[in-house]
């Protein structure tokens, strides 16, 4: 049987047909503010349904991308289609996306069910509808009680659902969700981020999420972007950004991750042709069995993720491969997982993840132990970019 | 438990002198000066230093002290028209000037606000710069302007609006008083609308756009409501004391240019009536006071 790469969140992956239309589409977009690149010559497709994250560090222009979709922007160059229109200067109170804000931005002298409403308003719908709308809206984020409330009144938690609530009451084709989850506690963001995803399929609408948090976008995605710099790094799926990342920049950015550089000394692969990539990396051999360009000689990264990297004080039976000896240097303890730093001779550290699962361990592994880290062919990467 | 009475305010002398201060200023400047006006409202005029009568005397005349107060001065303010045309008037034109200030002050505050980060603190400095010459100067230098062979006729009749046998006739009217009001009081305005203004978060006026509100809508829709304790502030650190004014309608206004700072001064200084000037002032502080305290009231219960 062939393997995956992780679970498959849902049948759903239009990216992967080429019959799709894509439902918003960036082409060769470039904006710069002044002398600075935000977003450079950036083609980007989203379809209909899709919960989309633009994931990256402060910077990097997804906020901008975001904003040049809700008219907030115009781009310098390229233009964005909607449904195959292309939108460039139709002012933002004309698009038919709503965006939900970092700070909220829920309007101080209105009551919730005002601040709600103030979207449907501007349509002129009758009252009757507004009224109906603005109830289904409150049902839906679960703040029924707070409807005569001012913004002021509520707490953190209740203020991102009238934000989440207002911005969804127009029925927007699309919804731009910047930063959402961003001023919440971590449990509470948890259980938002399960609630952003079911009120996305109930309601069967396009998400753009724009986060720096990579477990969030992970959790809440069909596909991510990364970024870095104005440019896309990768746009793949959770499992393949976090099982397969194009570069050392999308590893070390998504995760944990230990990064070896090296060169090539044999590779049974090429283009299309999975095989084993030895590599040697300042006296250790490691390996991984892929597809890969590389050609013996090419300096390259090997990556691999600490949770695949057993640990152990017994030498293994092979060590010529996929093996490093060396000092637990530190351990950090985070309950579910323990992270230990090991020291290899050279210098370098190597970090294996295991998880917790007993309470007592007979011979717990500690400070100074001498240990063995060893890992599959298949659980290492190798980087070209 | 560790020691909690530093951080007790009724157990700390120095917390308390902090808190007398503002009060025992107000005791000081404002309630014991209107006490004496108000008592002097009471009494009646005599030829005499000081001109009225009764003056205090002793603890044992107090009672005959009292007997001799009555409010006749307050009777005679209603039985005079003048008194009530001018109280009108002056509230009127206080109106009117507050207005006007709104429409020219609000303007500039909000463009104020929406410029740049860097030249805000120049725009800023340029409102309160007239501060930095005198209010009778600035006054004076209106007169210059608007008198009839004045600035304002050479300017227009040089490049040929006007003939050269016309001449502008603001000075001495009512017009002229509204132009020195309005000059005279903005950076009041201004300033009290630019701090509401300055302090508002542009992501809601992003936010009324994005929900399908064009810019010219979300202003009266989002900036203007929020911007309500400005105005409010700036109308009244106007409204009060161009109620009361009297320099500008005296320097600028003509004979006709009714206010109840002229009346009063003419009590004052050209009837030499005390008693009666005080009744002025004191119903002119009711009729400003009373108004605000309801008002402030009804502000606590909405919020």
């Amino acid at each position: 049987m062939a393997k995956t790469l992780g679970p498959v969140k849902r049948k759903f992956s239009p990216w992967t047909d080429p019959a799709s239309v894509p439902f918003i589409r960036f082409e060769n977009i470039t904006k710069r503010f002044g002398n600075f690149t935000a977003v450079d010559n950036l083609t980007l497709d989203i379809y209909e349904r899709e919960f989309f994250s633009l994931l990256g560090p402060s910077g990097c222009g997804k906020t901008t991308l975001m904003r040049m979709l809700a008219g907030f922007e115009e781009p310098t160059e390229g233009r964005i289609l909607l449904q195959g229109k292309d939108i460039s200067g139709v002012p933002p109170y004309k698009r038919p996306t709503n965006m939900m804000f970092q700070s909220y931005a829920l309007f101080p002298h209105m009551s919730v069910e005002k601040n709600i409403a103030f979207g449907l308003k501007q349509d002129n719908l009758a009252k009757g509808e507004i009224d109906t709308r603005v109830e289904e809206m409150l049902k839906l984020v679960k703040l029924e009680q707070f409807a005569k409330r001012k913004p002021a009144q509520l707490s953190g938690g209740q203020r991102q659902r009238v934000a989440l609530a207002r911005s969804l009451a127009k029925r927007p084709k699309v919804l731009l969700l910047d930063e959402p989850l961003g001023a919440l506690d971590k449990k509470l963001r948890e259980e938002t981020q399960f609630e952003l995803m079911d009120i996305q399929q109930t309601l069967g609408l396009t998400f753009l999420i724009v986060t720096h948090d990579q477990e969030e976008a992970m959790t809440v995605s069909d596909r991510i972007a990364v970024m870095d710099k104005g440019i896309i790094m990768q746009v793949a799926t959770p499992a393949e950004i976090y099982e397969a990342p194009n570069s050392r920049y999308v590893a070390d950015f998504i995760g944990d991750i230990n990064i070896l550089e090296g060169t090539v000394t044999q590779t049974d692969s090429a283009l299309g042709a999975p095989g084993l990539v030895r590599i040697d990396s300042d006296g250790l051999s490691v390996a991984a069995e892929q597809e890969c360009q590389a050609v013996k000689g090419d300096h390259v990264a090997y990556a691999v993720r600490p949770e695949k990297v057993r640990i152990s004080q017994e030498q293994p039976a092979d060590t010529s491969l996929n093996a490093a000896y060396g000092e637990v240097w530190d351990i950090g303890y985070l309950g579910d997982f323990s992270v230990f730093l090991v020291k290899m001779e050279d210098g370098r550290i190597v970090r294996a993840a295991q998880a917790n699962v007993s309470r007592l361990v007979d011979r717990p592994i500690t400070f100074g132990d001498m240990v063995w880290l060893t890992w599959s062919r298949d659980a290492g990467l190798v980087l070209t970019r | 438990m560790a020691d909690t009475t530093a951080d007790n305010p009724h157990a700390n002398p120095a917390r308390w002198l902090v808190v007398a201060v503002p009060y025992l200023w107000l005791l000081l400047f404002f309630v014991a000066p209107f006490l004496i006006i108000f008592k002097i409202s009471l009494s009646d005029t005599a030829i005499a230093m000081p001109p009225y009568t009764p003056v205090f005397g002793g603890w044992a005349a107090i009672s005959d002290f009292v007997s001799e107060l009555d409010i006749e001065n307050y009777l005679f303010l209603t039985e005079d028209p003048l008194y009530f045309q001018a109280y009108m008037s002056s509230l009127r034109i206080a109106a009117i000037s507050t207005f006007l200030l709104l429409l020219i002050g609000y303007p500039m505050a909000l463009a104020m606000a929406r410029a740049p980060n860097s030249i805000r603190p120049i725009l800023l400095m340029l409102v309160i710069l007239p501060f930095w010459t005198s209010f009778l100067i600035r006054v004076y230098a209106w007169i210059g302007i608007l008198k009839p062979d004045g600035l304002l006729t050479l300017a227009l009749q040089t490049i040929g609006l006007m003939g050269p046998d016309e001449q502008v006739e603001i000075f001495r009217t009512d017009t002229a008083v509204f132009i020195g009001i309005v000059y005279s009081y903005l950076p009041f305005m201004v300033l009290p609308l630019y701090a509401a203004l300055e302090k508002m978060d542009n992501t809601l006026l992003e936010a009324a756009n994005d929900l399908g509100c064009p810019p010219w809508k979300a202003f009266w829709k989002i900036t203007f409501p929020l911007s309500l304790p400005g105005v409010i502030a700036g109308s009244m650190i106007c409204f009060i004391p161009i109620t009361g004014e009297f320099v500008i309608p005296d320097l600028l206004g003509g004979a006709d240019t009714l206010m109840i700072g002229k009346t009063l001064w003419t009590e004052f200084f050209s009837n030499r009536d005390w008693p009666l000037a005080s009744a002025v002032a004191v119903v002119l502080l009711l009729m400003l006071v009373v108004p605000i305290a309801i008002f402030q009231n009804q502000q606590k219960k909405v919020a």
